[in-house]
């Protein structure tokens, strides 16, 4: 008995374990954190070689490398994949690693939770990327799976995609759970509310959306499962169902998700533009205010997806109006983030340029939401280029880009090493350009009158589908530059000392570089 | 570069994409014919130099920071941090520009849901993947499905002017009437869209949604399937032609008599050949996206109909799954989709296409008496 204790102490106190088990079975926040972050940048590049065969389909008019009913395949799996496989992961990948230095805290309140919710993940993508060569083929009907197309008319595989969004919704509660948790027991003595680092405070409100709205998502694909299987009718006309109310509910989980995507990297831009201009954040306590007033409006705009199913002029009203004053927070952050630069002492390192790019292009992403939000206009825009330009605005430069500063930010506290900054800086101009080449042409496209998700287009379109395109192909290609540059960050490379940026604040930065495997065993003091 | 290589250039990019020659960037929303959609491109470009505005402004100072306030250039950092005054000025001007916004908004929203003292009403439904046209007071109506050719998709064939947007029987209305759309899907949701209108709508099954427009200008006009719908949803547009009063009033007295010419062919006695003939135009336009022209289908969502149990099997289950559908899949009810007459060259063609030699044929009157038994 007494061996028994003598080696789990040993096995306690030191490294971690070695080999597979040591991932397997880890409970460490630092290496879950890796491992999202690894599963996640997987996700990216599968959802985004996806992307490229939508892309070269649509290069030309006429149908030359795939046919419609894959094409459907291809648009459905990169926006799940995107959405649920590399975004959301990547922002608890972060939150596993920092959510404790930040807060310093030894690890997440509940590890063993932590490993579980991590290894669903894998589990559930799994099960999705099958149904690609189950008989009938993938899910075919859009990342928004409007019944009945698919209900009724949706292929077999859909009871599996089912399945899956079952099983990632399980891991994204129980993370969320394990990020409240943690940040309201576990932060070191004297850090009140009101001194958390912004990056903490956006998780927290993020993580009790997750747990408002993914138990939402769990129950649309539920009645779904039912009217598959079961013989109800929850969205079946014929059956006395309604086919609205899956847009509804589906909608009143998707809104506030989309602030799940990008309110941990309002956070963590927050922090990087304040090191940066080496100045501290401009009006930090109503950058707080923000984010809770985005977060509760986000629950009472969901219908603005819907302005063409006929709601009622009231409810048209309602929503329209509702909708617009999410610009009023929205623009606080960003007159905030841009007095935080001005009389600042700037430099720009990768971090920097990347949150520069995602002040100023998640902006652009703004206006064309302020646009949309205004309902006789939205008649025109709805369901065109228009909104797949302006929701890709939001998401790459926003959360992807917000992702990519993160990870840039705290890459030398990670791995110990300075990353090449030579090649982050062609990773960020390449991905700029190739970015900007692939999803502005698509407003042009929007409002000139081509649908979303068809495979084939009118001729007057080819021209800006082509640079769309070139630009597209450009920002994939670029994203494997980002690997090689991790990679040989984690080989080596300049030793990072404890604090490599001269600007950043934070307790992350009192532990030195790579972060130990324990840290924080003793909680520090807060001022 | 050579003379021959500028060549060879310029011919590879006009094989390649003959569109390149007829470059078209058009950037910006179009204003439209009617008042409804020159409302709302007044609201585009309004809201859209709002936000020009605003990103000046914002961009600016941004710039201003990057260029004057940058380390290298030996910028010392404020401390400045809070300003209370300037958060609230930053919170009430955007909501007073939100308001004056939302005004001439909801003015134009209101208007657009008035659909009262209509003239002319037609129901729209939407189908996978055509659009079906009844104008309700006229006792017509017909089915509008994309006309641009197989080859053409292939790329076997140049492509024409109005690829994609081309349909063999266009929605016909007359200019300077109210004309009101009832719109309504008999499978999946689908949305009418005609842009140069300002008009789009969800066609949801199990709903009536209600549009309207008023056209002052003759013309023909184009629009798209907007919600995706399925493997074709690319592939069903909607084209409007808007003629003058007398022309359209001609229109309907032409389809009146053809829809009751129509109604006479029941009654005729019809060879199998005959049959066969109208059943392969039918199939074409009604059958084959899903069980594609040679019968052989795309398992498992859409069974091969050459050599099946069913296009082979009893003749009474065959009319009862065209004329009824087969719940819970995307076998449509075709009973009221589809003439009697077409109805019975459909099954007539497939029991007796692709090599399923059953020597059946069913007449429009057996089909008749079929529906009216049930």
């Amino acid at each position: 008995m007494s061996a028994v204790a003598d080696t789990h102490s040993q096995e306690h106190h030191h490294g971690p374990a070695k080999g597979i088990s040591r991932w397997l079975l880890t409970t460490n926040h630092k290496d879950i954190g890796s491992m999202y972050l690894i599963f996640s940048f997987a996700m990216f590049l599968l959802g985004g070689s996806m992307a490229m065969v939508i892309r070269a389909e649509l290069f030309q008019p006429g149908l030359q490398i795939v046919q419609p009913e894959f094409f459907n395949q291809m648009t459905t799996m990169h926006g799940l994949i995107m959405v649920f496989g590399a975004v959301m992961p990547a922002f608890v990948g972060l939150a596993n690693w920092m959510l404790p230095l930040m807060v310093g805290a030894p690890d997440m309140a509940l590890p063993r939770m932590n490993n579980w919710s991590f290894w669903l993940l894998p589990c559930a993508f799994l099960i999705l990327v099958s149904t690609l060569f189950m008989q009938g083929g993938a899910p075919n009907f859009g990342w928004t799976f409007y019944a009945p197309l698919s209900t009724t008319y949706g292929p077999p595989s859909t009871t599996f995609f089912i399945f899956a969004v079952h099983i990632m919704g399980v891991s994204s509660i129980m993370g969320a759970i394990n990020v409240i948790a943690t940040i309201l027991n576990m932060r070191a003595p004297g850090m009140t509310l009101m001194k958390m680092p912004l990056f903490v405070w956006t998780w927290l409100i993020t993580a009790f959306l997750l747990i408002a709205v993914m138990p939402v998502l769990a129950g649309v694909v539920t009645m779904m499962l039912m009217d598959i299987n079961f013989g109800t009718s929850f969205f079946d006309a014929s059956g006395g169902g309604d086919p609205v109310l899956f847009q509804h509910v589906f909608w009143f989980f998707g809104h506030p998700e989309v602030y799940i995507m990008i309110l941990p990297a309002f956070g963590a831009i927050s922090h990087i533009v304040s090191a940066f201009s080496r100045k501290p954040l401009f009006g930090y306590a109503s950058m707080v205010y923000a984010v809770g007033a985005i977060a509760l409006l986000s629950f009472i705009v969901w219908a603005h997806h819907m302005f063409t199913v006929g709601i009622p002029l009231a409810g048209q009203l309602f929503f329209m109006y509702a909708t617009m004053l999410i610009a009023v927070p929205t623009g606080v952050k960003v007159f905030n983030w841009v007095t935080t630069m001005f009389r600042g002492s700037l430099s720009f390192e990768a971090p920097m340029l990347f949150a520069v790019a995602f002040i100023i292009l998640f902006t652009i992403g703004g206006f064309s939401g302020l646009m949309l939000a205004i309902a006789p206009a939205d008649f025109q825009y709805h369901d065109t280029y228009f909104v797949v330009a302006h929701f890709h605005y939001v998401l790459v430069p926003g959360a992807i880009f917000g992702i990519f500063a993160s990870a840039y930010f705290w890459l030398p506290k990670w791995t110990g090493h300075m990353y090449d900054e030579t090649l982050a800086k062609t990773h960020f101009w390449l991905s700029f350009i190739g970015m900007n080449l692939a999803f502005f042409p698509m407003h042009f496209l929007g409002l000139a009158g081509m649908p979303r998700r068809i495979p084939d287009y009118a001729l007057q379109f080819t021209d800006f589908n082509m640079i769309s395109s070139i630009g597209a192909f450009m920002f994939g290609a670029t994203q494997l530059l980002f690997l090689f540059i991790v990679v040989k960050c984690v080989r080596g490379g300049e030793k990072a000392p404890a604090k490599p940026w001269d600007g950043a604040e934070g307790l992350e930065w009192t532990v030195p570089s790579p972060a130990p495997y324990h840290t924080f065993s003793t909680p520090p003091d807060v001022k | 570069m050579s003379v021959h290589a500028k060549r060879a250039v310029a011919l590879a990019a006009g094989l390649s994409s003959p569109a390149v020659v007829m470059a078209d960037w058009t950037m910006n929303m179009s204003p439209g014919v009617t008042g409804t959609s020159n409302q709302i491109f007044s609201l585009h470009m309004t809201i859209l130099w709002i936000c020009v505005a605003i990103g000046v402004v914002v961009f600016g100072v941004m710039f201003w920071s990057i260029f004057a306030h940058r380390k290298s250039q030996g910028a010392k950092p404020a401390n400045f941090h809070e300003n209370t005054v300037v958060e609230i000025l930053w919170t009430i001007i955007p909501f007073a520009i939100l308001v004056a916004m939302a005004i001439p908004a909801t003015a134009t929203l209101v208007e657009m849901y008035d659909t009262t003292e209509s003239d002319v009403d037609i129901k729209i439904t939407g189908y996978q993947w055509r659009w079906q046209y009844e104008y309700i007071n006229e006792d017509f109506g017909y089915f509008s499905s994309l006309s641009t050719p197989r080859d053409q998709i292939e790329n076997r064939q140049a492509k024409g002017e109005n690829y994609l947007l081309e349909v063999d029987n266009p929605l016909v209305i007359p200019v300077g009437k109210k004309v009101r759309f009832l719109l309504t899907a008999n499978d999946v949701i689908h949305s009418w869209w005609v842009p140069e209108f300002g008009v789009k709508k969800d066609a949801i099954p199990g709903f009536i949604n209600e549009t309207w427009t008023r056209v002052d200008e003759p013309g023909i006009y184009r629009g798209q399937c907007t919600e995706l719908c399925g493997k074709d949803h690319g592939f069903m547009p909607v084209v409007v032609e808007a003629v003058p009063e007398e022309e359209y009033n001609a229109w309907v007295a032409g389809q009146r008599e053809a829809a009751e010419k129509e109604r006479q062919l029941t009654e005729k006695d019809w060879t199998m050949d005959e049959l066969m003939a109208r059943g392969e135009k039918a199939y074409q336009t009604a059958c084959a996206a899903c069980h594609q022209a040679d019968g052989s289908g795309m398992p498992p969502a859409f069974p091969a109909l050459k050599g099946s149990p069913i296009a082979t099997g009893e003749m009474d289950a065959h009319i009862d799954i065209v004329v009824n559908g087969k719940s819970g899949t995307a076998m449509q009810a075709f009973g009221n989709q589809l003439s009697e007459v077409d109805l019975a060259a459909v099954i007539t063609y497939e029991r007796n296409a692709w090599g399923n030699n059953t020597g059946d044929m069913v007449t429009p009157k057996e089909i008749f008496d079929y529906k009216n038994q049930e």
